[in-house]
This record gives structure tokens, sequence and C-alpha cells, in this order.
């Protein structure tokens, strides 16, 4: 048996969103931006794609960019806003446990002469709103916080954050990565107070290099990518046509029945932790609360068995999880979720990611726990000395 | 007029009677190597040398690419090829392509013309002289330096006439396969294959044996081994590359052993392994990477105990060398890159904090002895479910 648990790193991509994609690229293959019809063509995809993304977040058509993905929006988002706001000030927050897509750009912007800080998390990984609320300040410009961690699934106060933000830095832009959250958590920015929020395609069945940025009506940003000015000058260069028609399938098909597939990766959940709690030597690092912990993430630790060990153990059997960092014998960058909530040494390095998508079935879930229960004790009995 | 390359080969040249034989196979090295070059070429065999003639345009960057990796060649000279119209029409040539070719005309030369075919109307001595003068008006720049010139400009005249004007070196050796064949352990680190390509250059073909241990080592370095072996072929031609899995071998090792042997009597059973490999390839002796005092396992104690689980000789060309000579080795074959690549090739779960350094062959022999209720069978299935790859790029 196979079981691909590795969706937060990657879901395969819909059948229905290839075949479209094979249609725009053999047959309506024309530029949006050419006047021919072959052009109007090409168009219909994206206005449709932009009409699709925007009713899922009771959003306007305006206001989705489309991106090549999580890392791009999340630049555009960061540097976007740096770079429209320099003169407002130099202040920008965020967490400790963001994606490096967010946390690499923030540390440049350091070497730019940007104030950046970081805040802590606590156990559970969930940041702490008292902090947030002492760290703002007119002075600041942008926060950046993520919705869901993609490592261990912790789901972050969004509208509290937002609302202290706005409250005590009302020039301030609240970005928002929900790489993870979008089509999972319900999500509608202008309710809950983001400017901003960065989202990928290939996290829910679409293909790689699709996503987009939502940017709220009166956000000014500036873009990364100059050229022809596509998508309303915030990012230029041809669309996408093929991603972004996939993308556009997809998000269709996951909206569909967004909560009988919450529901369904809750059990899924339930049922996997019930599982762990039985295998003895395994710690839980995800929150057990189903309030702070997003449904289709969790990550265990199994102290003594290194993380790469155990992956391969579970791949030989047919079981794809991810490892903590990503080799930890030489160049071990310690994940700073996993620091940041406070893991041991131990714990680091044996961390493995279990990720759910609303294609995951039961039976699979059943299936790795039984895999996972045989290897713990074979696996710590070679533990080095 | 055609574009061509002279190959000088030293060493091969002096091997009395064999000297046809390494010659035809170093010929036949040459056409392998230019076959994955774009372009038609044809390969003579004259005295002292082998004539590539290109029968089409080609990439000359490739082409000499290819032949610096062909083991043997001592010089690779990129010639011209004439027809023999006269000696106005030579010189004119000539003085073309020292135009196109030299940059820095700023250099000192000298004219060096054999006359192998006796009948044409000047001799060397007279060559030198006209054509150095033609040089000198073309060119008033260049001056004349018969003792230790700058560039030498060299002209044979045979039944057709060549003439070049530098000399790029090969990478010497001898042709493979002219020295028998030998199993390499080839790990994904930086020195095996170094080791490889050592023992290959003298003329040895080489045949690999690879240990890994899933799930303790991944797929990823597995085929990082392959991609080494890939470098490897591009100077040896395909590789045929053993696969064992060891992880049983380990685990029981690791159960029964005291812990601080563990790295000994491992690269013992690899020795054993390699062996029954090297016999069935008909390899002559066992290649590694070690060098002296590198690591535990590799201090002169350590070392004899390994040498004592083979009964084929051990060659470690490395043997002398320190890091960083490795890694420059590694550089410049091509090979650094790939082993640096941070999937790892020996499980350090395995390796003990503190292995011993100074170890005795009859402690270490005792200490085998915990493993004999199983260790044959292992050994065997490790045989039995090796896969054997034919490696080529």
């Amino acid at each position: 048996m196979e079981a691909y648990l590795d969706n937060a790193a990657t879901t395969q991509c819909l059948p229905e969103a290839a075949e479209e994609m094979q249609r725009v690229l053999l047959e309506d293959f024309g530029n949006p931006s050419s006047l021919h019809t072959k052009g109007m063509h090409a168009e219909e995809y994206l206005k449709k794609a932009r009409k699709t993304i925007a009713k899922t977040l009771k959003a306007q058509e305006k206001e989705i960019v489309f991106t090549s993905g999580g890392t791009e929006s999340n630049n555009l988002a960061i540097f976007g806003t740096a770079r429209a706001k320099r003169r407002q000030g130099r202040r920008i927050l965020s967490t400790q446990i963001e994606h490096p897509s967010v946390y690499n750009p923030m540390v440049a912007l350091q070497e730019d002469g940007f104030e950046t800080s970081f805040l802590p998390v606590d156990k559970e990984g969930l940041l702490s709103l008292e902090h947030l609320e002492a760290m703002v300040s007119e002075e600041t410009i942008l926060v950046s916080i993520m919705h869901v961690n993609n490592e261990i699934g912790s789901i972050e106060p969004i509208e509290e954050a937002a609302r202290i933000v706005h409250q005590k830095a009302p020039k301030a832009i609240f970005h928002v990565d929900g790489v993870q959250s979008y089509g999972k958590l319900a999500l509608v920015p202008k309710k809950m107070g983001i400017d901003l929020l960065s989202v990928s395609g290939h996290k829910l069945h679409g293909p790689k290099g699709s996503g987009f940025l939502y940017i709220r009506e009166g956000v000014y940003i500036l873009p990364i990518l100059y050229g022809g000015s596509q998508e309303a000058g915030f990012r230029s260069g041809t669309e996408n046509v093929p991603a972004i028609a996939g993308l556009s399938v997809a998000v269709d098909q996951m909206f569909a029945s967004r909560e009988a597939h919450q529901a369904h990766l809750s059990q899924l959940k339930r049922r996997l932790l019930e599982h762990i709690a039985g295998i003895e030597g395994v710690v839980l690092n995800s929150s057990a609360s189903e309030e702070n912990s997003a449904p289709h993430i969790t990550s265990i630790s199994v102290p003594g068995v290194r993380a790469e060990v155990m992956l391969h153990a579970l791949e030989d059997k047919g079981v794809y999880v991810s490892s903590g960092s990503a080799c930890s014998s030489n160049k071990a960058t310690k994940s700073r979720t996993m620091v940041s909530i406070g893991a041991s040494e131990e714990e680091m390095e044996s961390a493995i990611r279990f990720s759910f998508s609303y294609k995951t079935t039961m039976e699979e879930v059943d299936y790795a726990a039984a895999v996972l229960r045989e290897l713990v004790p074979v696996l710590k009995k070679f533990k080095r000395r | 007029m055609n574009k061509a390359f002279l190959l000088k080969y030293g060493e091969i040249a002096l091997k009395g009677k064999n000297r046809r034989i390494f010659e035809d196979v170093l010929v036949q090295h040459v056409r392998f190597a230019l076959s994955k070059v774009d372009g038609s070429f044809v390969v003579t065999k004259t005295r002292g040398r082998i004539f590539v003639e290109a029968e089409s345009a080609f990439d000359e960057e490739d082409a000499l690419g290819a032949l610096q990796r062909v083991f043997g060649i001592v010089g690779i000279c990129p010639a011209v090829l004439l027809e023999d119209n006269g000696f106005e029409d030579l010189s004119s040539h000539i003085l073309e392509y020292m135009e196109e070719t030299v940059e820095d005309k700023h250099i000192t030369f000298k004219v060096d013309a054999r006359r192998a075919r006796k009948n044409y109307p000047k001799n060397s001595m007279e060559i030198n002289a006209d054509l150095g003068e033609k040089i000198l008006d073309r060119f008033p720049e260049m001056s004349v330096d018969v003792h230790h010139p700058e560039m030498v400009v060299r002209v044979e005249i045979r039944e057709r006439i060549n003439f070049y004007l530098r000399e790029i070196p090969g990478p010497g050796g001898m042709p493979i396969g002219t020295n028998g064949s030998a199993q390499l352990l080839l790990s994904g680190g930086i020195d095996s294959p170094v080791a490889g390509y050592m023992v290959a250059r003298r003329g040895v073909n080489i045949h690999a044996t690879y240990f890994h241990a899933p799930p303790y080592t991944s797929e990823r370095a597995k085929q990082k081994v392959v991609d080494l072996a890939k470098i490897l072929s591009r100077y040896i031609g395909p590789v045929t590359l053993h696969v064992v899995n060891f992880t049983d071998i380990q685990m029981y090792i690791y159960e029964k052993c005291p812990h601080d042997e563990l790295t000994i009597i491992m690269r013992r059973f690899m020795m054993l392994i390699a062996e029954h490999f090297a016999k069935i390839d008909n390899d002559m002796g066992l290649v590694t990477g070690e060098s002296i005092g590198q690591v535990a396992s590799q201090t002169m104690q350590s070392l004899s105990c390994t040498d004592a689980a083979a009964t084929l000789p051990v060659y470690r060309p490395l043997i002398g060398f320190d890091k960083q000579d490795i890694i420059d080795k590694a550089l410049e074959i091509g090979t650094y890159d790939t082993s640096i690549l941070p999937y790892e090739d020996c499980c350090t779960i395995f390796v003990a904090k503190h292995p011993v350094t100074r170890p005795r062959l009859e402690r270490i022999e005792r200490s085998e002895q915990n493993l004999a209720e199983k260790i044959e069978e292992l050994v065997y299935t490790a045989i039995e479910t090796t896969e054997t790859l034919v490696v080529e790029e």
C-alpha cells in the first residue's frame, strides 16, 4: 500500500486541472494581452479564475493578483510594502516561526536598514497577543503573520492580531501567509482585517508555479517585477495562463465542499492522534487542541531515531512524510519553529510531519500508523550509543 | 584545408613489441571519446602519433575536452592539414591561421619544419628561414628566438602538410584496459572517485562496488554514487557498478560486536564482498580511497586489519595525499561538486563516538567470532540481492 502524507509539501495535480492546462497550452495558447481573438480566449481563463478565487474569499476580482506561487506572493507582499512605505517608518514585525519565504525577505530588509522584530510563540506554537500589542507602534509599517504554521500546524490568532495592528498602527499593512490555510480554514480577508494574503496553488491540488496575492482594495504596494504592467502593474510578465486555469479548477473543486473537507480532515487527525497516543516513544509536537492546530498537519518526534532514518524507513513501506530539518548530520540548520516552541535537541532531530489533503483516506492514516508502530521499536534499538 | 588534431603519446611508445597493441587500444579510445562529440572524425595512426581529421564542422572545445580525457595522450595539438600546393600557398595559410589564433603578437617564435617527404623543393632549414622571414614581414611585432621561443610554428611535410602552433597537455597515463582491471570501493565521498581515477589513469579498467544501507542512507545518496560513476565513465567508458545492500550486515555487527570496532569490522566485510565481485569481474586487485591517518579506520594499524580481509592486493593510490591534495584532484577531474552533496554516504548512526585507532587483528578476529551464527548467510544474501548497473554518461 502507498500513503502519500506529505501534502503540506505538495499535492498531486487534479487530473481535471491538468486537462484544462493541456487545453490552454495546446489550443487556447494566446497571450491575454493580444488584441485578436486568440488573446481574448486566453483572457477568458484569467477572468474566470479571478472570479472563482475572489468568490472563495468574498473579495473583489481586482483584489486578486496572480503570481508564481507562495514564495513570490510573500516576497511581493513584503518587499512591495517596504518599498512603498519606507518614508513612513522602518519598523516591521513578524514571528519566529514564519516560512523561509517570509523570514528571509525580512532578514534582507534588515540589512537594508529596516528594523525587523520576530515575535516568539508559546509551546503550542501560538503568538502572544499581549506581546504583539506591546511591540506594535505608530512607526510600524508592516506586520506579517502566518495563518497556519507549515511545520506543526499551529493556527495563529489572525483576526485578533489584525485588530490590534490596525488599532495601534493605522498606517501599517497586515500581511498573512495563507499558504497552508487557504481552502482548509475559513478565510475572509476583509472581515478578518487582512490587507495582503499569500496563496500557493500546488498545496491544493493545483499546478506548481501557480498562486496569487490578495491585495485589499486601497492598499498600495510597489511591484518587484517591472515590465508590461500585467496584473494591474503589480506583477509584470505574460500571465501563466495554463497554471492559472489549472489553479482555478483546483480551487473550484476544493471549495465545492470545503466544510465537508474540513470535517474529513479533522476526523483523519483525530484518528492519527489516537494511534500515536498508543505508540510508546512517540511525542506529539503539534498542539492536541483542535482549536489551535490545523487538521491537516501533525508533527511528531521519536526521540533517538533521526528523522531522516525514520523517513526512509517509512518510505520503504510506501509511507511518504517530511522530516523537520533536511539533513541532520552535517549542516543541521535547526528549525526555527521547533526552537521557538521549546523542543529539545532530540525532539528536533527526530521530528517528522504527516500532512493530509482532502483526498487522504482513513485507510492511509491507519496504514501509516501501523507502519510507524512497527518501526519505532526496531529503529530505537539501533540508537547511537 | 582541414582542421585536425595531432595527438602525442609518450610512455606507450617505449613498450617494445607491445607498442602496436597499446597504440591500437589508444586509437580505439580516441574514436570512442570522439563518438560523443558532434561531428565526424577520421582517426589514423602514423609514426609515433595519432591523427584526428575532422570531416565536418565540429565544436573545437567539445572535441578538445573529449580528447583531454583519453588516458595515454600526452599532448594535443590543434593542427591544420593541407594539400601541397606549393610553398607560397602553405605560407599564406600559416600567416592567415596565425592572424586568427594568436591574440598577442608581441612574442618570440621560431619555425621548426620537418621534411619527411624528401622530394619537397625546400629542405627543412630553408623552410625555417623562408617562413620565418614571411612571418616577420607580416607581424613586425614578433621576433625570433631560436633558443627559448614563446611559440614554435611546427610544419610537417608528409604526403600532405600539417602545421600547428600549440600543444595542449593531455591527461598522460596509459590507455584504459592495457593494464587489466580492478574493483573500486566507491562511496559518495571525495576520495574514492579520485582513487579510481588515479588507478584508471595507469591503464587499469575500473569496476565499482557501492554499499548502501537503507533506510539509514537514502535513495539520493545512491543516485549520487551513480552520478559519480558517470563522471568516471567520461574517462574510462561505461562503468560496472555493484550496489550492495549492507544494512542487515551492519545491524548484525552493531548488535554483536564492540562498538568501537564497528567501522573496522564493517570495512573488513566490505572488502570481502568487493573481492567477490572483483573475482566475477576478473579484476586483479581492489582500489580504495584511503590515505594514512585521515580517519580512525585509516591508521596504519587499521589499514593492515582491513587488508587482512582481502586476498587480492589492495591498491590505495591516495595513500600519501593530504586532504587538500585530494580535493584539488577531485576539482580537476570534476567529481568534487557531486561528492560534497550533503546526502549521507555512510550512516553516522553506526559510527562510534570513539572508534579504535590501533586495532589488533587478533582482537578484531575474536570479535568477529560473535558473528559466526548468521554472518555467512547475511553476506550471501547481500551478494545475491546486489543490483548491478552499467553506468555511462
